[in-house]
């Protein structure tokens, strides 16, 4: 199944018209210990660059984007007791919603895996 | 200068290491014009601590205060008595001169008290949790009326007539800034509080029903009825505490079903100080912790496995959220919360029990007197320690005249409200367990001289 | 002669480490005293108060919505309370017992006569809502203030009433804000430099605006530039902190100011940092329209581990008509009124904009703040800026050839000297060095802000310490510095000799234990 990245490191797998979102292992490394996330609502709409979700460490709070426009078809309620779960696979158990696509086209702006590598050796 | 410990010759000394010839040199970044070149002008030069204190001493003198004179004022800043333990504990020098406690290393006695403090306030309110305090009631509300607003994901809060004037008004002069709807009444001089006026006010767009308990006038809502009927339209309900010694005597407000609970701690520990410092009581369900404004103490261990206390969830506030925190309050209430948690830790739930008697007591009697004086009823079908009564003429200028007696009687509803014709008669009268009989009998007599 | 003396006893002398060996029994050490819950201690049937008089049962009937049983809430005989308190104290760092550097916080010495004037029964034993003519004594303590306040800052008028420096933020927006619909202005746009405290940004959307940020230049300053190419009809005002969070004066106030005002704007300056120029430069002067001052900063009231403040707002000719009530007005006869909802229209000041909290403000802090103003007078209070800045670049020179000052080339700092961690050995940082204070005695100065500098630590002396303080904490700072450079392990664990070692915070994030469930 094919993932795709943001610079914003969420990361996105898509199959046919439904996708996984979470962040990325490089995100959670910079946040340190997670404490907490803030889900999205089944059913909720959303748009490309929305915040949809937020992800408290002990000393910051995060916005979680929106990688692609969509309709949220759930959160990821694992996460309201095991937050730690986004520190030890954030980019596997440690997924945050799963949605179903508006327009696959939008996700040719986004990055793939090599690209976001190279990027984030970038920052 | 007694304050300052530099003399003339550490600060030569000192301007030598930092290079500068003069104090007024390390200022060049003022621009010259905006620069004084000495003591601002039209203002005294300093003072002794004697000239000081006996400055204050003649103001102090000009007041007349509530232990010189029989004293009957309430409408949310109460008159109890505060032991001396109380003002002698919060005045060590660790507690009154320690900063927020962001160290906690260095910190768990302020924090050790917050935790039993947001524990003391969960408990008398009947809610999960609690915050370690806001600035006072009337804030507090607001704060609360706003987390609805999160919660529910709506705009409109429904107040009863009963809640204090000043809070609505607090909350009215926000909402006209953050866009909240808020459906407001004033109090009628009824026997019962407005319960069925404001049910049928909540509908599908309402986020909280805002209820004071017992309300302005002293009487005793039902909250379980209105909890009810405002979960009923998925509205929550908020009630308010402006007397927490009530909860001595009546059930927690969180029992009955009240989502968020808020009050005014001043009665306990914190004394009338003409309106302020007091303390912001914020308890609520634990669903809606994450929602809370305010800080909160939190326990944890530390690096040995030993058992400490630190501020947690602070994601929530300003300082980390800047423009999307719960709230822009960065400060609790902290000695305040102190003293209230020390006076409830001396009462225990018995002390307070027999501390609301008293002062239920000491009402019922004073409204019994009260009643017999020609031209005055009492309004209340049900109380704790404050009522309304009418009065066969304006209550403002009663009061005035009481005061001119050396009584000071109550408040006055015209003052609370101006402008309400039909409230202008009324006057609230409080008593507690300072109150002693010669109290209620100088009232009396000072009454009738008032009313003949 | 003593007996103890003529036995000839004489302590013996233990060797180094010998002490952390030993276990206790209690888990005290010596004075370093733990204490239990007063859950775990305390009962129901435990009180340290009493009652004149016995409960006539009959005249507590009638009562709806009673209770069945008293809040189970342990209670503690005097002697137990005040043994609780006093060894939960012991476990706090205080400005009593040393140096608290805190940077932007201004930890100075609380006057004790202060609290003594506080308790005074004509401010402390006076209710609200009492006739006028019975609480002069409170309401001149409040215009006395007033008056004093509007003098050091060269401004029209003070709103009293905020109950905190970010309130004071909030009511100063608010008049702006109120100011601008009185004209029929509707702007949406606050710009907040990039320095500046949270409380700012959250204030300004707190207000209903959106907020813009400002960068600064290179030399910790607002971009002037910057600023004046955003501005429009669009921006109601600006925030600036002035001296402002990198310990700096913004020399470019009223070249801003100006800009702003030509553009149809208002200036708030958040006065946090007020104390490092009180009696020296009048923010009006500097054509400031609103300015809050927190009275635990500037005036000394005590912080009280977190509060109570106050934060009474100063106002321009602009604003000051739409301040909040209640506020008070002094008499031909030397009375001073009050004014509230009750006589502001017939009294000419309609256009207060409403109500900050319930009563009249931090009636405790005024009398308090008055007594250390009257302390120092005019005189006094210059002496005071110019002793807090003096002290302030004395550690910063004492300490920049150790610890890398980001601005130290800039000129003088004001009242507070900024540092960063640029140097520490690697994996080395900031809270490092803070935690090290700790184990030396002091409390350590504020870490991580401003933003702007990387690993920032802001060291703010304040006036009321002597040079011969100054000299041992700089001479402690200079010894963790290296210690941090060399990469010493026993500073990456400290505290060591506190009540308790670094706490967990995760984990209370985690699992939230807000309240005592036994």
């Amino acid at each position: 199944m094919p993932r795709y990245f943001t610079k914003d490191h969420e990361w996105i797998e898509v199959e046919g018209d439904a996708a996984t979102v979470g962040i990325t292992d490089y995100a959670q490394s910079q946040l340190g210990d997670i404490t907490f996330v803030e889900l999205p609502q089944a059913g909720a709409s959303v748009g490309k660059g929305d915040s949809c979700s937020v992800v408290d460490s002990v000393k910051a709070a995060s916005d979680v984007y929106a990688p692609v426009s969509g309709s949220v078809t759930e959160g990821n309620a694992v996460l309201e007791d095991q937050p730690e779960l986004v520190n030890t696979a954030a980019e596997a158990e440690g997924w945050l919603w799963r949605m179903t696509l508006a327009d696959a086209g939008e996700l040719a702006d986004l990055m793939d895996e090599d690209a976001y590598k190279a990027y984030v050796a970038e920052l | 200068m007694r304050y300052l410990p530099l003399n003339d010759a550490d600060r030569a000394a000192m301007l030598d290491v930092v290079g500068a010839g003069s104090i007024d040199d390390l200022f060049v970044d003022v621009p010259a014009e905006a620069r004084l070149a000495g003591p601002v002008p039209g203002l005294p030069m300093h003072a002794s601590e004697m000239a000081v204190e006996r400055h204050m001493a003649r103001l102090s003198a000009q007041s007349l205060t509530a232990g010189q004179a029989p004293f009957f004022l309430g409408a949310g800043a109460y008159r109890h008595h505060v032991p001396a333990s109380v003002d002698h504990l919060i005045q060590r020098g660790e507690f009154l001169t320690a900063y927020t406690p962001y160290q906690p290393e260095i910190a768990q006695g302020t924090l050790q008290v917050l935790f039993e403090f947001q524990t003391q306030v969960a408990r008398l309110f009947g809610t999960d949790v609690a915050n370690a305090s806001l600035y006072d009631g009337s804030t507090a509300c607001w704060e609360a009326v706003t987390m609805a607003g999160r919660i529910t994901k709506r705009k409109k809060a429904v107040f009863s007539g009963g809640v204090h004037p000043h809070y609505v008004e607090t909350a009215r002069t926000m909402a006209k800034f953050t866009g909240d709807t808020l459906v407001t009444r004033l109090p009628e001089l009824l026997a019962a509080s407005d319960d069925d006026a404001v049910i049928a006010d909540i509908d599908g767009e309402t986020s909280c029903v805002v209820v004071q308990y017992p309300d302005i006038l002293g009487r005793i809502p039902d909250l379980a009825k209105i909890a009810g009927a405002a979960q009923a339209k998925g509205a929550l309900l908020i009630a308010v505490v402006t007397e927490p010694v009530a909860l001595g005597l009546l059930e927690s407000p969180g029992t009955l079903g009240a989502d968020i609970v808020v009050g005014e701690g001043q009665s306990l520990g914190v004394g009338l100080q003409f309106g302020g410092p007091y303390l912001g009581l914020f308890g609520c369900r634990e669903k809606y912790l994450r929602q809370m404004p305010g800080r909160l103490c939190g326990e944890t261990l530390d690096a040995d496995g030993k058992r400490g206390f630190v501020l947690t969830l602070s994601t929530r506030e300003q300082h980390i959220r800047r423009e999307k925190a719960t709230s822009n309050i960065c400060t609790n209430s902290g000695l305040c919360a102190l003293a209230f948690s020390i006076h409830l830790t001396l009462l225990g739930g018995k002390g307070l029990e027999e501390m609301a008697k008293h002062s239920r007591v000491r009402a019922a009697q004073t409204a019994q007197a009260l009643s017999k004086v020609a031209g005055v009823s009492v309004v209340n079908a049900s109380y704790f320690n404050e009522f309304a009564v009418v009065l066969p003429r304006d209550a403002r200028d009663v009061v005035r005249e009481l005061a001119d007696k050396g009584v000071l009687g109550g408040v006055s509803l015209g003052r609370l409200y101006p402008g309400a014709d039909g409230l202008a008669n009324g006057l609230l009268v409080t008593a507690t367990e300072c109150t002693t009989t010669e109290d209620i009998e100088a009232l009396v007599k000072a009454l009738e001289e008032v009313l003949a | 002669m003593n007996e103890i003396n003529r036995s000839g006893w004489r302590p013996a002398m233990g060797s180094a480490g010998e002490a952390e060996a030993i276990e206790t029994t209690t888990g005290n050490r010596g004075l370093q005293l733990e204490e239990a819950l007063i859950f775990e201690i305390g009962n129901l049937d435990h009180c340290g108060v009493d009652f004149d008089g016995a409960i006539d049962e009959r005249l507590l009937e009638g009562l709806p919505s009673r209770r069945s049983a008293p809040v189970d809430l342990p209670g503690l005989t005097e002697p137990e309370a005040v043994r609780h308190y006093t060894r939960l104290s012991r476990q706090n760092y205080a400005i009593d017992l040393g140096l608290f550097p805190l940077g932007s916080c201004t930890m100075k010495h609380n006057p004790r006569l202060d609290e003594k004037v506080a308790r005074f029964p004509g401010f402390a034993d006076v209710h609200p809502l009492q006739p006028q003519s019975t609480v002069q004594g409170a309401l001149k303590v409040m215009d006395e203030l007033a008056q004093w306040l509007i003098t050091l800052t060269g401004m029209a008028g003070v709103a009293m009433t905020p109950k905190a420096g970010a309130h004071g933020e909030l009511c100063g927006l608010l008049c702006i804000r109120a100011a601008l619909e009185a004209r029929g202005d509707a702007r949406e746009v606050i710009l907040v430099p990039e320095s500046a405290h949270g409380t700012n940004p959250a204030t300004a959307a707190f207000a209903g605006y959106r907020v813009e940020n400002i960068p600064a230049t290179a030399d910790g300053r607002v971009d002037v530039d910057a600023l004046t190419a955003r501005l429009g009809l669009d921006v109601a005002g600006v925030m600036i902190t002035n001296p402002n969070t990198c310990g700096l004066f913004e020399r470019d106030l009223k070249t801003i100011a100006d800009a702003v005002h030509a553009a149809g704007g208002f200036v708030y300056c958040d006065g946090a940092n007020f104390n490092a120029i009180v009696g020296r430069v009048r923010p009006g002067d500097l054509g400031v329209d609103a300015m809050h001052i927190n009275l635990h900063k500037t005036f000394s009231t005590p912080h009280g581990g977190g509060g109570p403040g106050s934060g009474p707002v100063v106002l321009s000719a602009a604003l000051a008509p739409f301040a909040p009530l209640p506020f008070t007005t002094r008499g031909a006869d030397g009375s001073v009124h009050l004014i509230e909802e009750e006589n502001a229209a017939q009294e000419g000041h309609a256009q207060a904009f409403g109500r900050m909290c319930a009563f009249h403000g931090q009636m405790g802090m005024y009398s308090r703040a008055l007594a250390y103003i009257l302390s120092h007078g005019a005189d006094g209070l210059r002496q005071v800026s110019g002793d807090a800045v003096l002290n302030a670049n004395y550690v910063l020179r004492s300490l920049e050839g150790v610890l890398d000052a980001p601005f130290g080339a800039a000129g003088p700092c004001m009242h507070e000297a900024l540092f960063s961690d640029d140097g520490f050995a690697e994996g080395f940082s900031t809270l490092d060095l803070a935690k090290g204070l700790i184990d030396e005695g002091y409390h350590p100065m504020t870490v991580y802000f401003p933003l702007v500098v990387h690993g920032a630590m802001l060291v703010e002396p304040t006036e009321t310490e002597s040079r011969g303080g100054l000299d041992q904490f700089i001479g402690a700072m200079r010894v963790l510095a290296e210690r941090a450079k060399a990469g010493d392990p026993l500073l990456k664990s400290a505290p060591h000799l506190a009540p308790r070692r670094r706490l967990d915070e995760t984990l209370a994030a985690r699992k939230p234990k807000l309240v005592w469930k036994g």
